[in-house]
């Protein structure tokens, strides 16, 4: 199941013989400084959630490949250890295990799905193996044991809302996916839109099988909102922007979402005329004029050719989750779990293709910038950027500074 | 009043997608009682023949009218031939047998062509009804409905090989006695049931997306729809696709997408229970 390209089966093979000759001639002392650094990854590479999975376990192993590149951490090579669980919830709980008993890996890195993050954590935590969760969540979590890489609605949502009432008008119509994410999601748009002075004017959820939005549409033509906001998730609910463009309704009535292009196969999906004009929050796109974002990419065609996937959120937070740790590793001097929990508190930062990227350390989510963005042939154009987030609804519930044993997650 | 006329059109619209989702499966478990589990995965085989052909530069229409329903047959005459035509009468390991085949299909289709597409975008623009503008693809699933199932009434009630079949299938052995080679018609009869299945998922293909999961969505409607119908194959079908469309959509607009969805199980219930018709006399293995 370990994933093992031939391009990395040459790459740790040569790793290994050059620091092997390296090391020969000083065996007894440098033996041990030269064994790799394991690091655990668990990414869905099949089953249902291989879409958002496959591109985030490229940049894991990606981030993996630049910090090799450039010698390493504490001298020593990394080498990723990767499981696929199949979006199988049960898998996630063996596979954490393995990683942590078995592997004895340095940090786990992964998890798409907040069940899968909730499957993983409590293992993670009682086998005292640091766990960083590299995905987009509701928001909430309070684990010093982990670090939440992702955004969180209050920062995308609430700077959304923020633009989408300031350009286009304070009713907006919510379409939101009829589960636990959705319904707290559309719990946090009817928050910001209020305190933005607007009104939701009808919240509808679906069931992730329904397909026919013919009368949603409709009801949306009636109500003539200033704005409509989709929550919607999965392969499905894709047939709302099919047939939201064939009822000709993308030029009048703007479209923005939190969660469209998100994973970036989404975007493939469609034709360009289904989703031109449409608007979303994150902190990721790859529509980033910075020349820290144009390097990025650059380097990651390079390393993976015709293979490069589209970039977007999640694998860009995945490859951020990556850096952020070795941070981490070279402030702490040692891979001791504790230590490196310290020297991340110390509010490290990374300067990545999303801008700056800084661990609070009360929280142990991020601040980040977040980037306002449009649709148009493919490519997201940013239309406006609010720097360094701060996650504030999480930083109200949670301070592992006064209390380093919580374990919760708020809910909104 | 346009709000009407809208309301109207979803309506319309909501009882077609029924009866184009129902009336493959009509033909193979109404009328030859297979319990085709794959039948979801038909209608994706239909919807990924289209997307291939429409890729591939051919005409949509062609590739939605033609290419799906072809495919889906000749498919339907392939799986006949090697695992159905071994399990007729059998019910239990029908239904076994058939789920092992959406499986595979899916496996298949995934291994093959990955886990999305680019899929196919909705034809024809739109149609504005006052202050309202309506995709005008929903006219062409209106009439492909139709045409359904005017064309499967016409060739089982008017034509003598719509008599052969349903004599074949009332009575194989009386059938056999007069001269009908009773595995051709079988055969005929399940893969003129794949292909309409596989019609539907080139139909539905521009409106619905195509990925290899997509029968999933599909499976269950249909076979209430059916089951609800009863025995005749096209009043059947077209009486459970006007009651469950009508109240489901009726909902819809009203509360809201997932009680639209409850209620048609919920009336299903009522239905089965007050009117036993298809369900009962399927367990008791009569036919009427």
């Amino acid at each position: 199941m370990t994933h093992l390209t031939r391009r990395n089966f040459v790459k740790t093979g040569a790793t290994a013989l050059v620091s092997g000759m390296v090391s020969a001639p000083f065996l007894s002392s440098r033996a041990k400084a030269a064994e790799p650094i394991t690091v655990g990854g668990i990414h869905d590479t099949s089953g249902i959630l291989d879409i958002l999975g496959k591109p985030m376990a490229q940049l894991a192993r990606f981030a993996v490949h630049e910090i090799n590149q450039a010698g390493g951490l504490l001298g020593r090579p990394l080498e990723l250890v990767e499981y696929d669980p199949q979006s199988n919830m049960q898998l996630y709980g063996q596979l954490a295990q393995k990683l942590a008993l078995q592997d004895r890996v340095s940090v786990v890195h992964g998890g798409i799905t907040s069940s899968s993050r909730e499957v993983i954590r409590p293992v993670l935590r009682r086998f005292e193996t640091l766990y960083f969760y590299n995905t987009l969540y509701e928001g909430g979590v309070c684990d010093r044991n982990q670090f939440a890489i992702g955004t969180m609605p209050d920062q995308t949502v609430a700077n959304l809302m923020r633009y989408v009432m300031k350009t286009h008008g304070k009713r907006v119509y919510v379409l939101a996916a009829d589960y636990n994410f959705g319904q707290i999601s559309a719990n946090w748009v009817k928050k910001y839109v209020t305190e933005n002075g607007g009104e939701v004017i009808e919240t509808e959820y679906f069931p992730l099988d329904f397909g026919n939005f013919g009368p949603t549409i409709s009801k949306i033509q009636a109500s003539k909102p200033d704005a409509v906001i989709s929550i919607l998730v999965g392969a499905t609910h894709l047939g709302f922007y099919r047939q939201w463009a064939a009822a000709e309704m993308l030029s009048r009535i703007p479209l923005a979402s939190t969660t469209f292009g998100a994973g970036g196969v989404d975007i493939k999906q469609l034709e360009t005329r289904e989703t031109d004009g449409i608007i979303n929050a994150a902190t990721y796109v790859s529509g980033i004029q910075s020349k820290a974002n144009q390097d990025f990419l650059t380097r990651l065609n390079a390393f993976y050719g015709d293979d490069a996937p589209f970039m977007s959120e999640l694998p860009c937070t995945t490859y951020e989750g990556m850096m952020l740790w070795a941070k981490g590793v070279e402030a702490a001097g040692s891979l001791d779990r504790m230590k490196v929990i310290e020297a991340l508190e110390s509010g490290l930062s990374f300067e990545g293709p999303s801008g700056r990227v800084s661990i609070d350390p009360a929280t142990h989510h991020t601040i980040r910038d977040v980037h306002i963005s449009e649709l148009s042939d493919r490519k997201w154009t940013v239309l406006e950027t609010t720097q360094q987030v701060p996650p504030t609804a999480t930083q109200e519930v949670c301070d592992l500074s006064a209390d380093p044993d919580a374990n919760f997650q708020h809910k909104l | 009043m346009d709000y009407l006329a809208v309301v109207a059109i979803e309506l319309s619209t909501a009882i077609a997608t029924l009866v184009l989702i129902a009336a493959g499966l009509a033909i193979i478990f109404g009328m030859m009682r297979v319990i085709n589990v794959a039948h979801g995965e038909f209608m994706m085989l239909g919807a990924y023949a289209t997307l291939m052909a429409y890729t591939a530069g051919l005409n949509l229409w062609i590739s939605v009218f033609i290419v799906a329903p072809l495919v889906a047959g000749i498919w339907g005459a392939i799986v006949e031939f090697l695992l159905i035509r071994r399990l007729y009468g059998r019910v239990a390991d029908t239904l076994l047998a058939t789920w092992g085949l959406s499986l595979f299909m899916i496996g298949a289709v995934t291994s093959i062509f990955g886990n999305t597409s680019k899929g196919i975008p909705t034809p024809l623009g739109a149609v504005n009804i006052g202050q309202y503008s309506i995709s005008a693809y929903s006219l062409v699933l209106v009439l492909s409905a139709v045409a359904v199932l005017m064309a499967t009434w016409l060739v089982l009630n008017k034509t003598r090989l719509g008599t052969v079949v349903r004599a074949t299938i009332q009575n194989p052995d009386m059938a056999e006695a007069l001269g009908v080679d009773h595995r051709k018609v079988y055969s005929r009869t399940f893969a003129t049931g794949a292909a309409v299945a596989g019609l539907a998922g080139g139909v539905l293909a521009p409106i619905s997306g195509v990925v290899p999961t997509m029968g999933a969505a599909f499976i269950a409607k249909a076979f209430i729809t059916v089951i609800s119908g009863g025995a005749a194959i096209v009043a059947g079908a077209l009486s459970a696709s006007v009651v469950f469309g009508g109240i489901s959509q009726a909902v819809t607009f009203v509360s809201g997408a997932v009680w639209g969805e409850a209620m048609v199980l919920f009336v299903a219930v009522v239905i089965l229970r007050v009117m036993p018709g298809g369900f009962s006399e399927f367990l008791k293995g009569k036919r009427s």
